[in-house]
């Protein structure tokens, strides 16, 4: 045993503290495999991951798939185009002839909020969210942990500034479960269309105006606008939110002089981030990607109960 | 065939008095209440005598708000399968809504509802059309034809009328033609995309928000077009504080308008969401303990006239499935009577109010009659065990949808038997059944 008693990681709110301590420590072991030349340890060999997205995905898929390899376990690939799925099959019957070969874990990626969920409810193998609706994205909710407590050696006692959709963001339910459980402060900040009514209920400020916000923070997350939603009258246009709620230098000049920068991805340059922004030496947009493997490493060890010894360090 | 109801506990929902009285039925009809041991027994007929002593009878239950599901989609439930869903919940009138496939919007369908339900033989279906043609809220249908067909009243349910005008009409012409109107009251683009309460739990376990608002200001208009016309309007599944308000405001002024709510108001909130259970998926969606505390107020003061159960069944084709794709809606007919009495035991109402709201009062709101048991009246009723504890289980559910999140729950007080004209149509003890 590794300590870890989860089955699945469906959210951010199933962890303890300790968890997430474990997670990060694990991921901090297990980054270094991913710089090495032979970039492959066995401690999953025999092992199978399938990785199934009903939703377009780059960062996440890939990081999933090279975390697993890297461990020597076999992986599988499967996106709602090009699968039963498109055939019109539920998500409950896929899972079960999934589950018929008897993989030992599932990645899902899915639009419906509780999809994991539903799908941990019947069958074995373990799930890893990778995203639900609007929901949660626990993955990158640790990936940015990670990446803060590597930046600033700590978690505790920072203050954080999340700015964009907030309503509409998994990233951002998971990033402020995560970071308030582990004791930093956390405000949000976006046009009052993209804050939930009850924000309250999630232990964080509400501060609408970006400039204001970001004042005196430690960390600034920004999260990607979806553009798409413009139809649903969140804003009225691109070029008005980006005048308004976008960051750019002269904003974030209100941060901590130290102040880290980061963002899920795909970043809309010019929209809810400005170029110099994106690419400032105070960006660490590109850390987190990096980290997302070593994250992502751990997770599947510790789920499929690997043990210590075999390879790593 | 001569039958002695003895020994129950007789409920007036219009006196509201409980008796102990017997009950003389004689051809489908009530021929005599005598107090308990009297006279009754003396006569020399041949005479069945069915014991209820300890056990309530009350007037059969009616429950103007159900979804059968015939025509269209008999997989989830049927004319036949949803009456015996009732019957064994203590019905003996149900009044169905027109969202089938096709609609009822027309006199055929209402007769083809109507002929389904004379040939299930089980108890009384009462239709309500469409207000609209095909529920689109555009052109109204023909209320005189359809009223001649059999139906009691029109309402759109699920499908709001959004037009004012053509619901300002509907309400006048509904009138004339002696239909009750009842609505469904949502304003479709404020809660478009919602699937669950607009709260504290939306926002923690992420599913998009179905604000209270929704409701209300649909309340609000009805409320206002009936200020207008004078006319009356039903609202149905009322499930906010801010609806209770409304509506107890408008009845202050005289404006002629009564509402229900359902049993799954009053007995859950939204925290029953938690875990993405589908069978806490309805609309209106659970709201919060504030607004559960509301309708209950609402049910005492009699600001709400009726609890009606909005049984919607569905098959496991539109639950099991993520939470968002998840049909709205939970069966209710074989529940309603434990729920109910809890708010009688938590004192929220009497005895005879809480039946009142479930029998007397709806008949008259959609003009059928019954909901009382009188001499020369049908025999319509029900016994129930007030005291009878157990686990639903969905082996148990008569039916044909198992979709109810109270699967699993202890449940405390069962209808035992229901008659409809003198006939025994269900009963949870065989010795009843026999003869």
């Amino acid at each position: 045993m590794n300590g870890f008693s989860h089955k699945d990681l469906l959210g951010m709110g199933q962890l303890s503290v300790k968890d997430i301590e474990l997670i990060l420590d694990t991921a901090e072991s297990l980054k270094e495999i991913s710089q090495r030349e032979i970039k492959k340890v066995p401690v999953l060999r025999g092992k199978s991951v399938v990785v199934f997205f009903y939703e377009p995905s780059t960062r996440t898929k890939t990081s999933f798939e090279m975390a697993a390899k890297m461990l020597s376990a076999d992986t599988i690939s499967i996106s709602s185009t090009g699968s039963s799925i498109e055939k019109g099959e539920t998500l409950i019957d896929t899972a079960k002839n999934l589950q018929a070969m008897n993989p030992d874990l599932i990645v899902l990626r899915h639009s419906s909020s509780g999809a994991p969920h539903l799908l941990a409810k019947e069958i074995a193998a373990s799930i890893i969210n990778a995203g639900d609706g609007i929901n949660e994205h626990p993955t990158q909710a640790l990936l940015d942990l990670y990446t803060i407590r590597e930046k600033k050696g700590k978690i505790k006692g920072l203050s954080v500034a999340i700015i964009g959709d907030i309503e509409h963001s998994r990233v951002a339910r998971s990033d402020i479960i995560g970071l308030t459980k582990m004791g930093a402060d956390v405000t949000i900040s976006g046009p009052p269309t993209m804050i939930p009514l009850k924000a309250d209920e999630l232990g964080v400020k509400v501060v609408y105006n970006p400039a204001e916000a970001v004042k005196e923070k430690d960390v600034v997350i920004v999260l990607r606008i979806q553009l798409e939603r413009q139809s649903k009258i969140l804003f009225p246009s691109i070029r008005e939110y980006s005048t308004w709620f976008g960051i750019n230098k002269e904003i974030i000049k209100n941060a901590k002089a130290d102040a880290i920068i980061m963002h899920p991805g795909p970043i809309n340059r010019g929209v809810e981030l400005a170029y110099d922004v994106a690419d400032a030496p105070f960006s660490v947009i590109l850390n987190q990607v990096t980290n997302g493997v070593a994250v992502r490493m751990a997770l599947l060890y510790l789920l499929m109960g690997g043990t210590r010894g075999e390879g790593i360090n | 065939m001569r039958v002695l109801i003895k020994g129950g506990d007789v409920v007036d929902p219009l006196r509201e008095t409980v008796e102990k009285l017997d009950i003389i039925v004689e051809d489908g009809k009530i021929t005599g209440l005598f107090p308990s041991g009297g006279e009754a027994e003396k006569t020399g007929h041949e005479t069945r005598i069915i014991d209820v002593s300890g056990r309530i009878v009350v007037p059969g239950l009616i429950d103007m708000h159900v979804h059968l599901r015939e025509p269209g989609h008999e997989y989830k439930e049927t004319i036949s399968s949803g009456a015996m869903a009732g019957a064994a919940g203590g019905f003996t009138g149900l009044a169905c809504m027109p969202n089938t496939e096709p609609p009822n919007d027309n006199s055929s369908v209402t007769e083809f509802i109507l002929k389904q339900a004379r040939k299930a033989n089980i108890l009384k279906v009462y239709p309500i059309a469409a207000i609209t043609m095909g529920r689109k809220g555009e052109i109204l249908t023909e209320f005189g034809d359809l009223r001649l067909a059999g139906a009691v009243g029109v309402s759109d349910d699920g499908s709001p009328v959004r037009n004012s005008q053509v619901m300002r009409r509907a309400l006048e012409y509904a009138r004339y033609h002696n239909l009750a109107v009842i609505s469904h009251c949502e304003d479709t683009d404020l809660s478009a995309g919602g699937v669950m309460h607009e709260g504290s739990v939306s926002v923690r376990i992420g599913l998009s928000g179905i604000p209270s608002a929704s409701e209300e200001v649909m309340v609000e208009r009805d409320i206002s077009l009936a200020r207008l016309t004078n006319c009356p309007v039903h609202i149905a599944h009322i499930s906010t504080a801010g609806s209770v308000e409304a509506i107890r405001r408008a009845k202050g002024d005289g404006v002629p308008v009564t509402a229900e709510t359902a049993p799954h108001y009053f007995s859950l909130d939204h925290t029953a969401v938690i875990g993405y259970s589908t069978n806490a998926k309805m609309y209106p969606p659970l709201r919060t303990v504030e607004d559960v505390e509301a309708v209950k107020k609402g049910l005492a003061e009699n600001v709400l006239d009726v609890i009606a159960t909005d049984h919607a069944p569905h098959s496991p084709l539109e639950k099991q499935v993520e939470f968002d794709q998840a049909a709205f809606g939970i069966i209710g007919l074989e529940t309603a009577v434990p729920l109910t009495l809890q708010l009688v035991k938590e004192g929220v109402l009497s005895l005879p109010e809480a039946v009142k709201k479930m029998t007397y009062t709806p008949a008259s709101i959609l003009g059928v009659g019954g909901g009382l048991l009188k001499e020369g009246m049908a025999a319509d009723l029900a016994v129930i065990d007030p005291e009878k504890e157990y686990v639903l289980k969905e082996a148990d559910i008569i039916s044909r949808s198992k979709n109810s999140p109270f699967i699993g729950k202890k449940l405390k007080g069962r209808n035992i038997l229901t008659m409809v004209e003198g006939h025994i149509v269900w009963s949870s003890e065989s010795e009843y059944l026999n003869s």
